[in-house]
């Protein structure tokens, strides 16, 4: 009988994380996004609306840097789908479906490499964001609670966005269709602005939209220093998530 | 013990929706032969070839590969084999050493034999001087190499090629033939997928002619044109008088078909017997040919006369 080997799980997602690494290397406009946008936004927000909002930039940055984390983090989330579906259809899933790798090692490798985007994108919002005077009131170990968590909703929403990306025609269209996700999340949410300034059917809109729940348990450990209940709700979310879209992607992954 | 076949194909069928694209095909493809599939645009060849390196589930039948079965150990069986051409692909993005070192890595090399097996890989398909440049910069022939070399990594039993040198120069073409023979003897087993009847005829040991998802012929290039087209003997004679003089001289020695075009006479035979037959009767009749071609069957007339294609 002949030899036949199968490679681990292990080797094969790191293997697909260390590809991904490759590409974004010899490409590094595929980090523009999680690096020139927060800073752009942190920016255009901080010096354009602090006045209007919140009287000076030191006391709209509390409100600002935590809302720019979670957008910056949901765009990084959205390069999932998009990756995927730019593999799709340059056929390089065909030959990896041929290799004697368990089957979901390249989307599992896309996923790993995803939490390394997702950092990056987190530590340039922050780093940004301290520059311009922002100084988290709780200290630097709340804040890096904080980054863990949001990093971590992120990187369940980049299951969402996977999943898009396999069903998606083309990457330009998940590019665009995630963008107005992005857009219409983050900007009907409480990210920018203070509720209490809307009218009442926004209102309703905007404590519903689940980026608000994200943005009020980052903004109270911040600046008070102590794990609220909205937390545990945003973990539990990111959990929930996981354990629907993860086995659903994997599934559809498999059957394409 | 008998030696299991390379491939072993059961009425394998593939249904998608109502559209049946390969109906009831069997065949067997032997360790160490070049196995053409032959068909026309559409015809269902590159769903069989799906559905052999598991890209595709069959509707029904079953496939063997070396003995194993392919649904119930597939992770295993891929370990058998390896897939280059129309649906395989190098990862843009990446320079050649690296697309060689990922795929040694994910094929179960450890990191150094990853690196001597790239370099080796590198030197055999002649791609070393461009190995750290990215694929944007290389050329058609370069990446068809590229691509053979990725699915060679693991020095696979059986190799798959999706129309090899669809859309190559000649000069490339030729290159991959060469290619193809140099793994033959290295006793790879090789199935590719063709529309050129001349590549088949050229590499393949065995042909399986698809038609509209059903095999209309399986056997060697040779018995596919005994099989649909006999042997042709072309005359000229000195003038059209001449040339329908002889008509009659030769209806009288075989009972092929015989035409003529001006001062031309083809006539179909089977047998090299009918050869003398018919020179004898020119002699006798004192005709005497200015020029004989005796023309073997092409796989073009097999294929015209087996094949209906799509349009």
């Amino acid at each position: 009988m002949l030899e036949t080997h199968k490679t681990s799980i292990f080797k094969s997602t790191l293997t697909m994380a260390y590809r991904n690494l490759l590409k974004t290397l010899h490409n590094p406009d595929k980090l523009l996004d999680v690096v020139i946008q927060p800073i752009l936004f942190m920016l255009l927000f901080g010096y354009l609306f602090s006045g209007a909002i919140a009287g000076n930039v030191y006391a709209y940055l509390p409100t600002l840097v935590p809302g720019i984390l979670m957008q910056s983090l949901i765009s990084a989330a959205t390069g999932s789908g998009t990756q995927i579906s730019d593999d799709f259809s340059t056929g390089i899933f065909n030959r990896l479906k041929t290799l004697p790798i368990p089957q979901v090692a390249p989307l599992a490798g896309q996923l790993l490499a995803d939490i390394l985007r997702l950092l990056i994108a987190a530590t340039v919002s922050l780093t940004t964001g301290y520059l311009m005077g922002w100084r988290p009131a709780a200290g630097l170990g709340w804040a890096i609670l904080v980054v863990i968590l949001d990093v971590f909703l992120g990187w369940a929403l980049s299951w969402i966005f996977a999943l898009y990306g396999l069903f998606a025609k083309s990457s330009t269209m998940v590019e665009s269709i995630s963008l107005m996700t992005m857009l219409l999340l983050v900007f009907l949410s409480n990210a920018f602005v203070p509720v209490k300034t809307l009218p009442p059917f926004m209102k309703i809109l905007v404590e519903l939209n689940p980026v608000s729940y994200v943005i009020n348990a980052s903004r109270t450990i911040l600046n008070a220093g102590f794990w609220p209940t909205s937390a545990w709700i945003v973990l539990g979310a990111g959990i929930v998530i996981i354990s629907i879209f993860a086995p659903l992607t994997v599934l559809v992954y498999k059957r394409k | 013990m008998k030696t299991a076949p390379a491939i072993a194909i059961q009425t394998l069928s593939k249904k998608f929706g109502q559209q049946t694209a390969v109906d009831r095909v069997s065949f067997n493809v032997e360790v160490g032969e070049v196995f053409a599939l032959l068909g026309p645009n559409g015809a269902g060849k590159t769903t069989i070839l799906r559905m052999l390196t598991t890209l595709l589930k069959p509707t029904s039948g079953t496939i063997q590969v070396l003995g194993h079965n392919l649904q119930s150990e597939s992770q295993a069986v891929r370990s058998l084999f390896g897939l280059a051409g129309q649906y395989a692909s190098v990862d843009e993005d990446l320079t050649a050493r690296e697309n060689l070192q990922t795929f040694s890595l994910l094929n179960g090399l450890t990191f150094r034999e990853a690196r001597l097996r790239t370099q080796e890989l590198l030197e055999e398909f002649s791609l070393i001087n461009s190995a750290d440049k990215l694929l944007a910069t290389f050329s058609g022939g370069m990446r068809r190499r590229l691509d053979l070399s990725i699915s060679l990594i693991a020095r696979p039993k059986i190799i798959f090629l999706d129309e090899p040198t669809t859309g190559l120069d000649p000069r490339t073409r030729e290159q991959m033939w060469k290619t193809i023979r140099q793994l033959v003897q290295a006793g790879t087993t090789v199935i590719l997928t063709t529309q050129y009847l001349e590549e088949a005829d050229q590499l393949a040991d065995h042909i399986a002619l698809i038609d509209h998802g059903k095999l209309v012929a399986l056997g060697t290039p040779q018995a596919l044109k005994e099989k649909i087209a006999s042997k042709k003997l072309n005359l000229t004679f000195q003038n059209e008088l001449q040339a329908t003089q002889a008509v009659q001289a030769i209806a009288e020695a075989t009972n092929g078909i015989v035409q003529q075009t001006d001062n031309m006479v083809n006539v179909s035979f089977n047998e090299v017997d009918d050869i003398t037959k018919i020179l004898t009767n020119l002699q006798v009749a004192k005709l005497s040919a200015n020029d004989i071609q005796i023309k073997q069957p092409s796989l073009d007339d097999v294929f015209f006369a087996m094949t209906v294609g799509k349009n």
